[in-house]
């Protein structure tokens, strides 16, 4: 099993009444909230923990993206990648941006992946999801109705972009270009492994299947929920005779492990109740443009994004968070055993850990970080050696590789 | 009176559409707004006794299909240049309520033989910065219906109930409302300055505007904007009603229209 470290660098300094005072971590929060200062510190605190979980031998690095929000500060993973492409040597980079309906033209994505790709030496795993219904309709003003078409538009030209020898007329709904050449060409042949991160949505299964491309669950509600999800889509696997192997399924999960149940609780605990209180503070009005579903997905009433529905009512307490499996804490054997657990169950190939969440701070998330690499990554590693993983990157060898001297 | 109801099939079958029709006299063809319009209410009845109502429903809203031939609302436009001809309509008063009055400005400003004369109540297609509309699209159920009604009180209690024991009643409800919404956005998705600013002027049939004096979701102030950009045109407020006055003070609102339309 390859196993990622995936960072989705949120705002850590939100008011401790943020929740009564505030509507929405989305959309429409006060930029007086962010003190860019702060700002330059949790950007390369981010990026050090990342780079560290390369260091300590993690397969992959992962940044996503998200526009206007203290949910996730990357409007733009590719800068993250750009970062880390020159700080890393072997890790691959997993950038689960791009929100390709976004950018136009589309070229633009083929070229900086591209770039990232050469420049990385072979090493980007190009993602594409179609975007929540926050980034894609209410931040950057896309019809909710037509998203999924030129979704799959900008999908069909990047591909083309990457992998046509001749340069080319590109006559589509969403996008006219007399003449698509990309420079540079991507390094992986034929282009780099794409992946699919997406939430609950019938129609980006069928495709995503169909396409064999990886399906990347981005749960963070744990084991039962995550379930429903992938077993359905094994499900779809089956139906059209794809072999099921579990390296065609990545999925994200919250973990934290420490020498003691208690010690992961004090070290931990507040931090992720940050990002469920506030983190995951969204206005529903901001979670669901009317025609950003189709008519598909209401009726088979699968397809909201888990995240985008925050239970009212009780407190949840730690306990019930990892009871659940929303967190995966614990000891070491404990969090060694429920991983195993879980993505033996799920079917899971690429687990992508979130060893960071809400305000969990450096010096724990670090811990986090070096106790996983040294005392949980040896008890999982073996699962799904019986399976080749064709989803995972082809670097340059080594001895074609660019040596990196520091700069000051 | 009444109406019958029939299905219309326009350009060769790519849109087929549902069509209400009542009454005699004049043709008056009305376009609804963007919650569509699910029955043939009182404000329909009241014009029918007066005029032949034709009352369709756009492609995308439920009864009608073929949204995925129309990108924007020249395309709009342009269906119902189809469709008129189809029933052989070729003069006639055309009116319009909120996004259905874009879409009757835009056919008055691009197809000016077909328009005689011209109702708009509060018609959606312009936008200052100063004066926004409601962004309905995000807004919860009870500012929207804050918006829409000066008395939502009693228009939540005068709306048709589904049983909430049926289940299915209670999903095609839910998936009609988001399929007309969805169609919406596909036309004034995320602001609904679609160009009308640079056709208005080609609009040269007597024209009347009617606004609530409590619209919450299009403010009065578009009213006298609007009359300064359509020569000669004339503007009507309804007093105790917001955005939906036709369903709020049903005799006042046709008073109004006929009044103008003579």
């Amino acid at each position: 099993m390859k196993v990622h470290s995936f960072h989705l660098m949120p705002y850590p300094d939100l008011p401790e009444d943020f929740k009564e005072r505030y509507h929405s971590v989305y959309i429409d929060i006060p930029t007086a909230l962010y003190d860019p200062a702060r700002g330059h510190i949790v950007y390369n605190d981010y990026l050090d923990e990342l780079e560290y979980a390369a260091q300590v031998g993690f397969d992959g690095i992962c940044v996503n993206e998200h526009h206007s929000n203290a949910y996730g500060l990357v409007p733009s993973p590719n800068l993250m990648a750009a970062t880390l492409a020159r700080r890393t040597k072997d890790v691959g980079l997993v950038v689960l941006g791009n929100s390709i309906a976004l950018y136009n033209p589309p070229t633009r994505v083929a070229e900086e992946m591209a770039m990232l790709d050469v420049i990385s030496g072979g090493r980007l795993i190009a993602g594409f999801p179609l975007g929540t219904t926050m980034d894609t309709n209410f931040a950057y003003g896309q019809v909710p109705i037509t998203l999924r078409e030129k979704y799959h538009e900008a999908h069909d030209l990047i591909i083309k972009a990457w992998t046509e020898p001749e340069p080319f007329a590109w006559n589509g709904k969403y996008t006219q270009l007399r003449y698509v050449n990309t420079w540079p060409r991507p390094l992986q042949k034929p282009h780099p492994p794409v992946w699919v991160p997406g939430g609950s949505s019938p129609e980006t299964w069928e495709w995503v299947r169909d396409m064999d491309y990886l399906y990347a669950h981005l749960s963070l509600s744990g084991h039962a929920s995550a379930k429903r999800t992938l077993g359905s889509y094994y499900e779809l696997l089956t139906e059209a005779d794809k072999e099921p192997n579990p390296y065609r399924v990545g999925m994200t999960q919250a973990c934290f492990v420490a020498d003691s149940e208690s010690e992961a609780e004090e070290r931990y605990s507040e931090g992720v109740e940050y990002f469920y209180e506030k983190c995951l503070h969204f206005y529903p009005g901001f979670t669901d443009a009317p025609g950003y579903r189709t008519q598909k997905d209401i009726a088979s009433g699968m397809a909201r994004q888990g995240f985008g529905r925050v239970k009212e009512g009780g407190k949840v307490t730690w306990q019930d968070r990892v009871e659940s499996g929303a967190v995966i804490a614990g000891t070491p054997e404990q969090v060694s055993e429920r991983l195993r657990d879980t993505c033996k169950d799920l079917g899971v190939g690429h687990l992508m850990l979130l060893m960071q969440l809400g305000g969990v701070n450096r010096e724990n998330t670090m811990h986090n970080v070096k106790l996983m690499s040294e005392k949980v990554l040896p008890n999982i590693r073996d699962l799904w050696s019986e399976w080749e993983d064709k989803w995972w990157i082809k670097p340059l060898e080594s001895n074609r590789r660019a040596t990196l001297t520091a700069a000051k | 009176m009444g109406f019958k109801e029939e299905k219309v099939s326009v350009r060769n079958g790519m849109f087929n559409v549902t069509v209400r029709r009542g009454g005699s006299g004049d043709p008056l063809v009305y376009l609804h707004a963007a919650g569509g319009q699910a029955q043939w209410e009182p404000f329909l009845e009241l014009l029918s006794q007066k005029y032949d109502v034709i009352q369709p429903i756009h492609p995308g809203w439920p009864g009608s299909d073929g949204l995925e031939h129309l990108d924007d609302v020249i395309d709009m436009a342009v269906y119902y240049a189809d469709f008129f001809d189809t029933l052989g309509l070729d003069s006639f008063n055309l009116m319009g309520s909120s996004l259905g009055g874009m879409f009757a400005a835009e056919i008055a400003a691009l197809d000016r033989q077909y328009v005689r004369k011209l109702v708009l109540h509060s018609p959606a297609g312009l936008w200052m910065d100063d004066h926004q509309p409601l962004d309905f699209f995000a807004a919860p159920q009870d500012v929207v219906m804050q918006a829409l009604y000066a008395d939502p009180e009693k228009a939540m209690a005068a709306m048709p109930k589904v049983d909430p024991e049926d289940k299915e009643a209670v999903a095609r409800a839910t998936l009609d409302r988001a399929m007309g919404m969805a169609a919406t956005g596909k036309f004034i998705w995320p602001i609904w300055d679609k160009g009308l600013k640079k056709r208005i002027h080609r609009i040269t049939a007597p024209t009347l505007l009617i606004w609530g004096d409590k619209d919450g979701l299009n403010p009065p102030v578009y009213g006298p904007h609007w009359q300064k950009l359509i020569s000669g045109s004339k503007l009507v407020s309804i007093p105790g009603t917001a955005h939906v006055p036709m369903s709020e003070k049903p005799e006042e609102f046709v008073k109004a229209v006929t009044d103008f339309l003579g």
